[in-house]
């Protein structure tokens, strides 16, 4: 076979870079999807609540155009979870060891009492339009959306335990959970669920900001809502186009309004819960602190711009050329004083503690007796927590300004505007990009990173070099990191486009009832709407 | 005995067999929609008779590979790394069959409807036999080494019972499938399924037994006879019911025969949960595989909870789904995008309506 040639043994490639790097690609792929589900079906059941409340068809409108949306982006979102719950034994088999007596249930308990729940209840709700009564159809969707967002607690308890072991004693060499309390409302899990949560939430205003934007826009464009001498709007109704009403127009300046409203109070969620777990950071990762600043001296000042080579792994070239001082120490500890370690200082405690080198235990495979550097990349590190923030604030203030820009009921015609309020729906995508690759990048070289609050035998902690599957092959490795990557970059493209097409379609691509030059039935027995239709199933598909 | 890891070893075997059970069905029917179906309308009565469940269903494949996970962390580590190759595939397989059941009907399109029914029917082939070639081998064993992990090379699984287990999935989900389409719908598609149950009944359930058999003669305890047994009045009893026309009961029969057939399997390998082919001391077992005591007893209060009322509340799903539908029901495929104006109307209708 082509690919067996690629042995550990002859160097050509480890098969751990490669676990890492396809590990990097499939979860942040995943998280593109996940947070739009969870904030877009948020806002989703939000719209249809209000359609309950008002009875204003605007909103029925809304919720059939963005849950059609929110279908569209939600499917990707369960098929590559797929393979988020397969890789850690595929690729990680000796991590799946290690940690399965404490990791493993957070994850069973995600598909069980989570995503069994969203999966069946969002098939209530696609499939249970006027099939199920009004109110019982609308509670499917809260439970599904209700759903999504304990699946993500769960899968974060999963991972802040790996950010920050407890509730664990260390029994024959692997830590075994003895304290289910202290693992499932570790703080690290609690805080950065809120912070996961108004981050997804954050991508859904943008989402629905840029969309509504686009769409009055056209309608201005088409010439079917102008404005008077004052830059008020006059809405418009298009005989030609359908579905291009005056009630049109309210859905998309709710939805933009709406969205710039959550886009900003999201930004401030992250900001108060992104300074807590920063905090805790600082208490329980002090490495990644002081990475994320390419701090190398101890020191209180926040880095606005470092030169040098920030990717080096060593302090040797980093010159801070403007600092706010005070700042780090504000954001590590609340006071302007405290002194925040730096890596120089850092890394000997770290040798001190864990050892320079790594055993010779054939865990270790080709890598056993190699120095450890407990830097990571701080070029990732120290981009990625400026971007997460950068990304973030960035939405948030457009958001600001599209709030005044659209004070008086429609869109400026300004194309480029138009533009850039599209494109600004990819900011929170990459804010919540670049924070996960900060905080998972910033954890290296462990896979567990060491609890400072544990010592001596209780210590808990795994190497990501011992964390890989000893059986599988580099080419294994290799064969699945393209062929999944390719076929993501497919899928992505697929889905974008369908997503173009059903925005640039308007709300009649989600509710073609609206078009009254489109065909009812095939056979024209029953009657449209009404009760006829309650004797069959919805077809969605 | 230890009373936690085998009442999980159970537990996991149910879960097995309730996903085997649901998404059987549906994976048969999306291997339908390329070779019972006859046009375009008959394809999407098919699609919509597992439109609201399948989702559902395919949870169960996610929640027993976390419950192995949490209970049998080594079974779960040496399980799924050995078999790195063939799981890739079910993963991609899974992928594209569940993109394919959304976007299908998203774009007014032949060509684009056509790439995607093949997805639907190929994914759901490769994924069908690839869990079952997994589940065949966790019966009759691997080889791995003392650590657990596999020697050999990346095709070192390989062995004619993973070709039997992958078989064995692929038959049943086929005639469960046919089944449940009988039960499902009306008119002409109704009575084919019916027909092709009563045809095919027999060589597709084959290969399940044989597994059973097989297994049962090389580990088998005393009742994995009377499991098989019953398995076989099952199949028979299906049989029989589907040709006077009892649908339910032809296909919950045929549930009985997964179940019974499952646990002759899963009870004479007990209490190993995979066995090492070279050799029996780096067997996996409930015992050297399972987690502490402690992780057990937690997640068996979740399990308690969480099990029946996942029962309960997918049962109504299926109620509220109860009805039969046809051809005749189908509304016409939706033209969307009319809203963006005449030139591009056409356009997005892809040529063709």
């Amino acid at each position: 076979m082509w690919f067996c040639n690629f042995t550990d043994e002859g160097k050509l490639v480890d098969a751990l870079d490669i676990a890492r790097w396809q590990f990097g690609i499939v979860t942040v792929y995943h998280f593109l999807m996940v947070p739009l589900t969870i904030g877009l079906g948020t806002l989703v059941a939000i719209l249809q609540t209000r359609w309950h409340q008002t009875g204003k068809e605007e909103y029925l409108r809304m919720t059939k155009f963005w849950g059609k949306l929110f279908l569209i982006n939600f499917i990707m979102g369960v098929a590559t979870g797929i393979v988020q719950e397969f890789q850690f034994g595929m690729a990680w088999s000796e991590y799946s060891r290690f940690v399965g007596d404490v990791f493993g249930a957070p994850l069973a308990m995600e598909a069980l009492l989570a995503f069994f729940v969203e999966s069946t209840f969002l098939g209530l709700w696609i499939f249970g339009w006027k099939k199920l009564p009004a109110k019982v159809h609308l509670a499917c969707l809260w439970i599904a959306v209700a759903g999504s967002i304990v699946s993500a607690y769960f899968i974060l308890v999963a991972n802040s335990w790996m950010q920050h072991p407890v509730g664990v004693e260390m029994i024959n060499g692997r830590p075994q959970m003895v304290d289910a309390w202290a693992v499932f409302t570790n703080n690290t899990a609690i805080v950065a669920f809120f912070h996961t949560i108004t981050g997804a939430l954050a991508v859904a205003g943008g989402f629905l900001l840029g969309i509504a934007w686009y769409q009055l826009w056209r309608r201005r464009k088409d010439g079917i809502d102008t404005v008077d001498a004052t830059g008020k709007v006059i809405v418009g109704e298009s005989a030609t186009i359908p579905g291009r009403d005056k009630k049109d127009h309210a859905v998309w300046i709710k939805s933009l309004r709406i969205g710039a409203v959550v886009a900003m109070i999201a930004f401030a969620g992250t900001t108060i819960s992104g300074d807590v777990q920063a905090k805790l950071m600082f208490e329980q990762q002090p490495m990644k602190m002081a990475a994320a600043e390419a701090a190398c001296h101890d020191g209180t000042g926040f880095s606005i711009l470092s030169i040098g080579d920030v990717g080096s792994r060593d302090c040797s070239d980093v010159v801070a050329v403007m600092e706010i001082p005070g700042l780090l120490s504000f954001l590590a500890s609340g006071d302007f004083t405290t002194e925040v370690r730096g890596v120089n200082t850092l890394v000997p405690e770290y040798q001190e503690r864990f050892g320079t080198h790594l055993s010779d235990d054939p865990m270790y495979g080709s890598r056993a007796g190699q120095e450890i550097n407990y830097v990571p990349i701080m070029a990732v590190t120290y981009w990625g927590f400026r971007m997460m923030i950068g990304f973030g604030g960035l939405a948030a203030m457009a958001a600001g300004v599209a709030l005044w820009l659209t004070r008086k009921g429609t869109v400026p015609r300004s194309k480029g505007l138009m533009r850039l309020a599209l494109i600004g729906i990819l900011a929170p995508f990459g804010a919540n990009a670049a924070g996960w690759i900060f905080t998972e990048m910033g954890r290296q070289p462990f896979v567990v990173a060491p609890n400072p609050a544990m010592s001596g035998i209780d210590q808990v902690f795994m190497f990501t070099a011992s964390a890989v599957s000893p059986g599988v092959s580099a080419g294994e490795m290799i064969f699945s990191l393209v062929a999944l990557t390719s076929v993501y970059a497919v899928l992505l493209v697929v889905e974008v486009k369908l997503l173009t097409k059903y925005v640039r379609g308007g709300v009649v691509s989600a509710m073609p009832e609206l078009d009254q030059t489109q065909p009812r039935k095939d056979d024209g027995g029953t009657s449209p709407g009404g009760e006829g239709d309650d004797d069959v199933l919805a077809f969605a598909y | 005995m230890d009373f936690l890891p085998t009442l999980w070893f159970i537990l996991i075997a149910v879960l097995w067999v309730g996903y085997l059970f649901l998404e059987g069905f549906d994976l048969g029917v999306g291997m339908l929609m390329k070779t019972f179906a006859r046009d375009e309308k008959e394809r999407r009565v098919l699609l919509n008779t597992v439109g609201p469940v399948w989702d559902g269903n395919e949870v169960w494949l996610l929640t027993a590979g976390g419950a192995t996970f949490a209970a049998f962390p080594f079974w779960y580590a040496s399980l799924f790394s050995a078999l790195y190759l063939p799981l890739v595939f079910v993963l991609l397989a899974l992928i594209f069959r569940a993109v394919a059941f959304e976007y299908r009907g998203k774009v007014h399109s032949d060509t684009w409807r056509k790439v995607w029914d093949w997805a639907i029917a190929l994914g759901s082939l490769v994924a069908a036999f690839g869990i079952g070639a997994m589940l065949a081998l966790t019966t009759t064993g691997l080889p791995l080494n003392a650590n657990g992990d596999r020697v050999g090379g990346p095709f070192a699984w390989f062995s004619w019972y993973a070709v039997l287990g992958g078989l064995a999935v692929v038959g049943f989900a086929l005639i469960h499938a046919a089944a449940f389409v009988a039960l499902k719908t009306d008119g002409d598609i109704r009575h084919r399924a019916r027909r092709l149950v009563g045809r095919w009944m027999p060589v597709g359930l084959l290969p399940l037994a044989l597994w059973a058999i097989l297994v049962a003669l090389q580990h088998g305890k005393w009742f994995s006879w009377i499991l098989i047994a019953v398995a076989v009045v099952a199949a028979v009893t299906s049989w029989l019911a589907n040709r006077s026309d009892r649908e339910g009961w032809s296909f919950l029969a045929m549930g009985v025969f997964l179940l019974s057939g499952a646990a002759a399997i899963f009870s004479a390998v007990y209490p190993v949960v995979l066995p090492s082919t070279l050799d029996p001391l780096w067997n996996l077992t409930v015992e050297n595989a399972s987690s502490s005591s402690y992780t057990l007893g937690l997640m068996s209060i979740v399990a308690a909870v969480g099990v029946p009322l996942v029962l309960a509340y997918q049962a109504w799903t299926y109620w509220v789904f109860r009805q039969r539908i046809s051809v005749d029901s189908l509304p016409a495929p939706v033209d969307f995008a009319a809203a963006v104006g005449a030139k591009e109307k056409v356009e997005a209708m892809g040529g063709k309506a």
